[in-house]
């Protein structure tokens, strides 16, 4: 039954690590938008190099 | 394609200007930037996205463009001397409509905060319970002594700071409800999961072999399912409601010393010169005090024809300017307009709608003190049968615990959540809570005309029975003006391919019609008493060759598209249709006719519309009103359900319950079928719940309710509810 006490806190974390990886991605506004995501990743536009730092302008230098 | 719409490096100016100009940008950027927001109703595709935003991204002046294709929108953030209408041009080269947003009424950033919220409590809830639920299914199994125990304090130390976090809506609703001394829904939850978590604490303590951590945990998170459900319901109609407002960016022209200025309307202040062009829509109320044209009151009062209106006349806000430029001195500016003060009323008007209790609340009230008074017997059953506290009170909460009301909770949001889900795909938005059920109860249908069961756009009747030359004059003078009629004969000159007179001179004479010279004679089209002609009941405009006697095109309204199907749709459902209008009786009786509407009324003041359905519903008829114009505003609130076309004044569509967003009327019926079928799932529903409390309640005061079987009558009662709601939704 020892095992008890590792599996018990283990899974207890990795749900939570999920759990906090579900918060993340609400607070940054990530379900805003589920129909563009999901076409944004048909856009082949930053494939070859990725979107510069600076999201104002997508330079090409 | 792609690869050829991919801009260049000159597309993108500060690249080519280097680092100069990114200094220079810099600069720029530490001033304010102003965002912008344009709706894209046309973008649908990853082409789209990626189209609109390079185009915007490439434009001089724009730091940030990102669209949103579930809102069917793009957001600029752009420096202060880009305007919305630099890059409309810019996106329609590219070929994507686009219309200003007006960010003031479009609170967009702030919507959705209720929603994530309570998005977040709902994964909070579903986390924590499966795992309590995984712990509870090992004791089911057999756990015993003290593997039982640690499984329990495991469960406790996960389900406390759960609830204390997810629960936080209900326990505010129910303090609130408690404060005002009345029983709503949260009542009884609330004392179910307090009562679950204190009961099962002092059991686990005493290493009693049953607690409710799992209980309490799945109860909140279903409950909490139903509220988000809710929620995204109306967030839609909302968002969508908002959208709609912030698509009319007000705008005014004021006139100052040193010239004029465009400035927003909230800016104007009492006494600003205005200047209205033909076709502009009166910002304020005020005083002509130059100029002569004509209005087009239809929104406002119902009629269909034009009323002259020259210096010294008062105009009021949403007045149509249709044919002369006019200057007018601002009388009542923003909220003190009398569109606004009518919007007011309204909204006054709204809070009285309330006196309507929801079917949820009907059976919270009946379900809350039944629940209580049968767990409070069971204690005092059991505590006088076996005189221990413990026995009595674990099924005291045993007995609440299993006739929690998730399935109560999740009956009415799941429901209309799947229907205003299928009138949405129809072209329909709900906006009020209660509105299906209101609408799934009327008997009675009452139409406005001008604007709602017509375009409020006239049509040439009698284009035949003009000889072809006055035609061919009229033709000519008729296309050079912007006036309503004058376009209705253009039109109806086009279908008959009639060729327009050679007419020289052509001047507009505003507030009056056009005159030209054809043939060394003057030739005239306009409003009867300009022509000296008899002036006619219904809308109809004048066209004179020299001294001959005028002759006159009537004009009747267009009838929008699906009114027909719409009307005796709701005919042969049973329901009585009624026709009221501002308009005059000629006009109204022809749509009438045309509809097969037995029974209407002709120049029907604001005032008396709103008595008229107060009538109708103290002879205990349930109507609903269908409207578009600030005469329909009061008719609109204190109708039973109403329901308003997505061309109708803010102040009517904030007034209805329903906006119906395409131009066709047909939905309406269908909506009342479907808000019909809605009510029915609903009380289908209420009774599925009940069933279960029946079965699972005596077994609860039995005293043979485990946690298992409580879970499980609770979970499979709440997703036989959402299941049935979902028939709805397919069903056609």
């Amino acid at each position: 039954m020892t095992i008890l006490s590792y599996l018990i806190p283990i899974s207890l974390i990795l749900g939570g690590l999920g759990l906090l990886g579900f918060l993340y991605t609400l607070r940054s506004q990530q379900y805003d938008d589920p129909e563009g995501d999901a076409q944004r990743i048909l856009s082949g536009e930053w494939d070859d190099h990725p979107k510069p730092a600076d999201p104002s302008k997508p330079s090409e230098s | 394609m792609t690869a050829v719409m991919r801009p260049g490096v000159s597309a993108c100016p500060a690249c080519d200007a280097g680092p100069a100009a990114a200094a220079l940008a810099a600069e720029i950027q530490a001033q304010k930037d102003v965002q912008l927001a344009l709706s894209l109703p046309t973008i649908h595709c990853a082409l789209c996205i990626s189209t609109v935003e390079r185009v915007l991204n490439a434009y001089e002046g724009v730091q940030s463009a990102r669209v949103n294709l579930t809102l069917k929108r793009v957001t600029i953030e752009a420096e202060p001397n880009v305007t919305a209408a630099d890059l409309i041009p810019v996106l329609a080269e590219v070929g994507y409509e686009a219309h200003e947003l007006d960010l003031g009424s479009l609170s967009a950033t702030d919507a959705d905060r209720a929603g994530r919220n309570l998005l977040m409590r709902l994964a909070v809830a579903g986390f924590a319970s499966m795992n309590v639920m995984l712990l509870s299914v090992s004791v089911w199994a057999g756990a015993e002594d003290a593997t039982r125990d640690l499984f329990h304090w495991i469960s406790a130390a996960i389900a406390l700071p759960t609830i204390a976090f997810s629960g936080q809506p209900f326990f505010s609703n129910a303090w609130r409800a408690l404060k005002h001394r009345q029983l709503n829904m949260d009542v009884p939850i609330v004392l179910a999961i307090l009562l679950a978590v204190v009961t099962s604490l002092w059991e686990v303590s005493l290493s009693g072999e049953h607690a409710y951590f799992d209980a309490a945990l799945t109860l909140v998170f279903f409950l909490l399912a139903g509220r988000y459900l809710d929620h995204r319901t109306r967030a839609v109609a909302r968002s969508a409601a908002e959208e709609l407002a912030a698509l009319e960016v007000p705008r005014a022209v004021r006139l100052l010393e040193e010239g004029e200025e465009t400035v927003a309307v909230r800016e104007l202040c009492v006494g600003d010169l205005l200047r209205v062009l033909p076709g502009g829509r009166m910002p304020v109320d005020g005083e002509i005090i130059q100029g002569q044209s004509e209005l087009d009151r239809s929104l406002l009062t119902g009629e269909t024809v034009p009323v002259f209106a020259e210096t010294g006349q008062m105009v009021s806000a949403g007045e149509v300017n249709l044919t002369g430029p006019l200057i007018i001195r601002a009388s009542a500016v923003g909220q003190d307009t009398s569109l606004h003060q009518m919007a007011d009323l309204v909204a006054i008007a709204e809070s009285g709608r309330s006196r309507y209790t929801s079917l949820a609340d009907q059976a919270a009230k009946l379900y809350a003190p039944g629940v209580h008074i049968l767990s409070a017997l069971a204690f005092v059953g059991w505590y006088f049968a076996t005189y221990d506290m413990r026995t009595a009170i674990n099924i005291a909460a045993a007995v609440l615990i299993i006739t929690c009301p998730c399935a109560l909770g999740l009956a009415v949001p799941a429901v209309t959540t799947a229907a205003s889900g299928r009138l949405f795909r129809m072209g329909m938005l709900v906006k009020h809570a209660t509105a299906l059920e209101r609408l799934a109860q009327v008997d009675t249908v009452v139409f406005d005309k001008t604007g709602t069961l017509t375009k409020g756009t006239p049509q040439v009747s009698n284009f035949d029975s003009i000889s072809s030359e006055t035609a061919r004059v009229a033709m000519a003078l008729a296309m050079g003006s912007g006036h309503p009629l004058a376009k209705a004969v253009l039109q109806a000159a086009n279908d008959h391919q009639t060729t327009p007179a050679k007419v020289s001179d052509i001047n507009e004479v505003p507030g009056f019609g056009i005159q030209g010279l054809w043939q060394d004679q003057q030739v005239r089209l306009g409003r009867a008493s300009w022509l000296g002609a008899q002036e006619l009941t219904q809308s109809a405009v004048f066209v004179q060759i020299g001294d001959q006697p005028a002759q006159a095109f009537l004009c009747v309204d267009q009838l929008r598209d699906g009114a027909d199907q719409a009307v005796r749709a709701l005919q042969d459902a049973g329901k009585d249709v009624i026709l009221l209008s501002g308009d005059s009786a000629g006009a109204v009786q022809q749509v009438a006719d045309r509809l097969g509407i037995a029974r209407w009324q002709a120049e029907v003041l604001p005032a008396d519309k709103a008595q008229a359905i107060q009538k109708l519903a103290d002879q205990g008829h349930k109507v609903l009103m269908v409207g578009d114009g600030l005469n329909d505003t009061a008719a609109l609130t204190s109708a039973h359900v109403s329901i308003s076309p997505a061309s109708a004044l803010d102040a009517a569509r904030v007034a209805s319950d329903i906006v119906l967003l395409g131009g066709d009327l047909e939905p309406i019926a269908q909506a009342v079928g479907v808000a019909g079928k809605a009510t029915s799932r609903i009380r289908q529903n209420f009774r599925i719940a009940t069933l279960y409390n029946i079965v699972a309640v005596p077994l609860a005061i039995a005293g043979l309710a485990t946690p298992l079987i409580a879970a499980l009558a609770m979970s499979s009662s709440s997703i036989t509810v959402s299941l049935n709601a979902l028939r709805l939704g397919r069903s056609k």
